[in-house]
């Protein structure tokens, strides 16, 4: 579990419009690195390119051996191993609706890993558990509370074991109390030996959790601080 | 009140009432003095058709007859186009006087309906293909064989009468040319139809099948008149039965092809019989609803498996032209598309019968298959369009969480996308099945008997709508309210979990 991520030169055009104008980005195993800037400033897109969702216009992302070049994002074909090094947990509610809070968590691992249900339903179990939403297994998404559903799709994105996991505004739907106990999560994670990626507008919550962060300000980061300094 | 005056009361009473009576017939019926009658040109010579000469009159003999009615009674005959099978509900609710064309005599239309003397004898002859006219002499000999008849016909219901006793299967037409054109083509083994038709078709075919000499029944056409018009009736008998006399008939007979030593006799019998002659017509029948039950338990049940094997059809079909159009390749799309606008924007109706009769040259289906076909491949139209919007409805987020999960598209189709949207699709899907229970109607034109049609006979047998549309109406109720109320829970389940 220790592969860094290396971001350069990343550059991201959308129709007459540049979001993202050089990007360097590098976030070691076990640091978390809070991505901020005002709203419209690029942190969705960078993740979202990182996550190999949308294309980007020049500069290279690489992590460990999987490389995105320029270009149309490749096939899902060719994603494999970026899918299972990568998890993502996005802004709002993707939690898939029809599936209980169990069957969200144990879908990837069945039917894309392979796992028999019951070691699925093991990891699961147990994951849930050390997220504290472990009473709301056989929940339905629309049961649960706004903190609980961003702790089941953490569980979701983390129970393929990703090295990198990157998040998008993770604090939207919670309150302060529940911000303090994600950003001890989000620490104990790192401490794990795992990178995060946080977009972020939370300078509370990014100074509670963020080994340093990175702004974007017209599309570029500007230079580097770490938040308890 | 004094005697006198209550009496002149009720003369000015009634002769108001015969006033407003009189005024509103003349309305209904068009004025008096023009003799409105209704026919189906549609049915051809020698009965009434259109005049290759002058398309907007006909000619046929029971024009004629209609002829003779109305200048007997000293008004302009007038023809108006009616459906066959309408022609008696037609007459009875006053679209017109009188309605002919070879209307048969039978007890239930005399029941329900002032009918004139019989015309016209007719036989019931059974035409056969040439190689077969040695082995199939009879209705006897054609056990297990389908046999082809005008639907809601004396015809029919000997045939009916058939199964029963000797495992005749009947096949039902909506009209008197496809049965002959089938019966050459070898997909029926023979046809029963009144020997005036058999004849006809024989000289438009030229040849392909042989009549068998000896008639399976009996039966007369007459006109018929509303049952209040008894007066009206007894009138028009009383010119028949001059025109019987004076040659007329016989002349006019004779110049259509139709006279022969039968009608002679026939007329003879008529002559010589007192003014209160009422025909035999096609014999007592038991008319009562029990009698009609399990033939109308029949039909509903091939209208259910019908609807259920063409809404399997359409939602498998559907699915795919769905999947196509949102997943697949340009060019696939665009035929896909063609094929739902294409569907969408022709009548059911007409791709039956493209199916059933205009590919029988290439690929002969049999006409439940062709019916589950045509059903199936039309309302897969439909389906795709809903499953279509419904996969199109999921949140993109829904889709890009499958992704970064590794969910191939086949997987986040079957495990993400395709049970949302069904739930999506749910409702829909069940007015569609609803909607398609009802259009099963439609497939009669292609000779299956389903539960309207056999609903349309069975009014026909015993001359009134009301007891059968209100049985029928409970039957298709009774199908599918039920559906309805197990989708709506499905779709409640569904939602809730």
């Amino acid at each position: 579990m220790s592969i860094a991520l290396e971001v350069r030169a990343l550059e991201v055009v959308r129709g007459k419009r540049t979001v993202l104008r050089g990007v360097d980005l590098d976030v070691a195993p076990g640091e978390v690195c809070a991505l901020m800037g005002p709203s419209g400033a690029g942190k969705s897109t960078a993740l979202r390119a990182i996550a190999a969702l949308e294309p980007f216009t020049a500069g290279r992302i690489a992590f460990g051996e999987v490389v995105l070049d320029p270009g149309r994002v490749p096939p899902e074909s060719r994603l494999r191993e970026l899918r299972r090094n990568v998890g993502m947990v996005f802004q709002g509610h993707t939690l898939f609706d029809h599936l209980t809070v169990l069957d969200n968590v144990t879908l990837a691992p069945t039917h894309v890993l392979g796992w028999t249900a019951e070691r699925a339903t093991k990891e699961a179990h147990a994951l849930l558990t050390s997220l504290g939403v472990e009473h709301r297994a056989n929940a339905y998404p629309r049961e649960i509370s706004g903190g609980e559903a961003q702790r089941v799709a953490i569980a979701r994105a983390l129970v393929l074991g990703p090295s990198l996991l990157l998040m998008d505004e993770p604090t939207s739907a919670l309150d302060p109390e529940r911000r303090g106990a994600l950003a001890t999560t989000l620490r104990e994670l790192a401490r794990q030996g795992r990178a995060l990626l946080i977009a972020t507008h939370d300078v509370e919550f990014a100074r509670a959790c963020a080994d340093k962060v990175a702004t974007l300000q017209d599309g570029r980061i500007a230079p580097a601080t770490t938040p308890k300094s | 009140m004094f005697p006198a005056m209550r009496s002149a009361l009720v003369a000015t009473a009634a002769a108001l009432v015969v006033l407003v009576t009189a005024c509103g017939s003349r309305d209904a019926t068009g004025g008096t003095q023009e003799f409105r009658w209704g026919g189906d040109a549609e049915g051809g010579a020698p009965f009434v058709e259109a005049d290759p000469a002058d398309p907007t009159r006909v000619r046929g003999f029971d024009v004629d007859v209609a002829g003779m009615i109305a200048h007997g009674l000293g008004r302009e005959p007038r023809f108006v186009q009616v459906q066959w099978a309408s022609i008696v509900a037609s007459t009875e609710r006053g679209d017109f006087h009188a309605g002919l064309s070879g209307i048969e005599d039978s007890r239930e239309l005399r029941e329900r309906h002032s009918v004139s003397l019989p015309y016209f004898e007719f036989r019931e002859v059974l035409a056969v293909r040439a190689v077969d006219s040695a082995r199939f002499r009879g209705l006897r000999d054609l056990a297990r064989r389908r046999v082809a008849t005008l639907g809601s016909t004396m015809a029919y219901q000997i045939l009916v009468d058939a199964q029963r006793q000797s495992g005749v299967v009947p096949v039902s037409y909506d009209d008197d040319v496809h049965p002959y054109g089938d019966l050459v083509a070898g997909r029926v083994d023979a046809v029963l139809l009144d020997h005036v038709i058999a004849e006809r078709s024989l000289r438009r075919l030229g040849g392909g099948f042989v009549v068998q000499p000896n008639a399976a029944a009996t039966g007369y056409y007459v006109a018929v008149f509303a049952r209040a018009d008894s007066a009206l009736r007894d009138s028009a008998n009383a010119i028949l039965r001059a025109r019987m006399a004076d040659g007329a008939l016989e002349q006019s007979f004779r110049t259509w092809g139709v006279w022969d030593a039968a009608q002679a006799a026939h007329f003879a019998r008529t002559l010589a019989a007192d003014s209160s002659l009422t025909s035999a017509g096609a014999g007592a029948r038991d008319q009562s609803i029990t009698a009609y039950l399990p033939s109308l338990a029949r039909a509903a049940a091939i209208t259910l498996v019908l609807s259920c094997l063409s809404m399997a059809l359409a939602v498998i079909i559907g699915a795919g032209i769905a999947a196509g159009r949102v997943y697949g390749p340009r060019m696939v799309r665009i035929a896909l598309t063609a094929y739902v606008e294409v569907i969408r924007g022709t009548p059911v109706l007409l791709q039956l019968f493209v199916l059933y009769y205009g590919l029988s040259s290439v690929v002969r289906l049999p006409a439940f298959l062709a019916a589950v076909l045509g059903l199936g491949l039309n309302y897969a139209a439909y389906e795709s369009e809903v499953y279509r919007s419904a996969l199109e409805a999921i949140p993109r987020a829904q889709l890009e969480a499958a992704r970064t999960l590794g969910l191939s598209e086949w997987l986040t189709l079957r495990l993400v996308r395709g049970p949302q949207a069904l739930r999506l699709a749910l409702a829909p899907m069940t007015n569609d099945f609803v909607a398609l229970l009802k259009d099963s109607s439609l497939v009669s034109v292609i000779t299956v008997v389903e539960l309207t049609k056999q609903t349309a006979i069975y009014a026909t047998n015993v001359g009134s709508w009301l007891v059968p549309g209100v049985l029928c109406a409970i039957v298709y109720l009774a199908m599918s309210l039920p559906l309805s109320l197990y989708a709506r829970r499905l779709e409640r389940r569904l939602s809730t979990s």
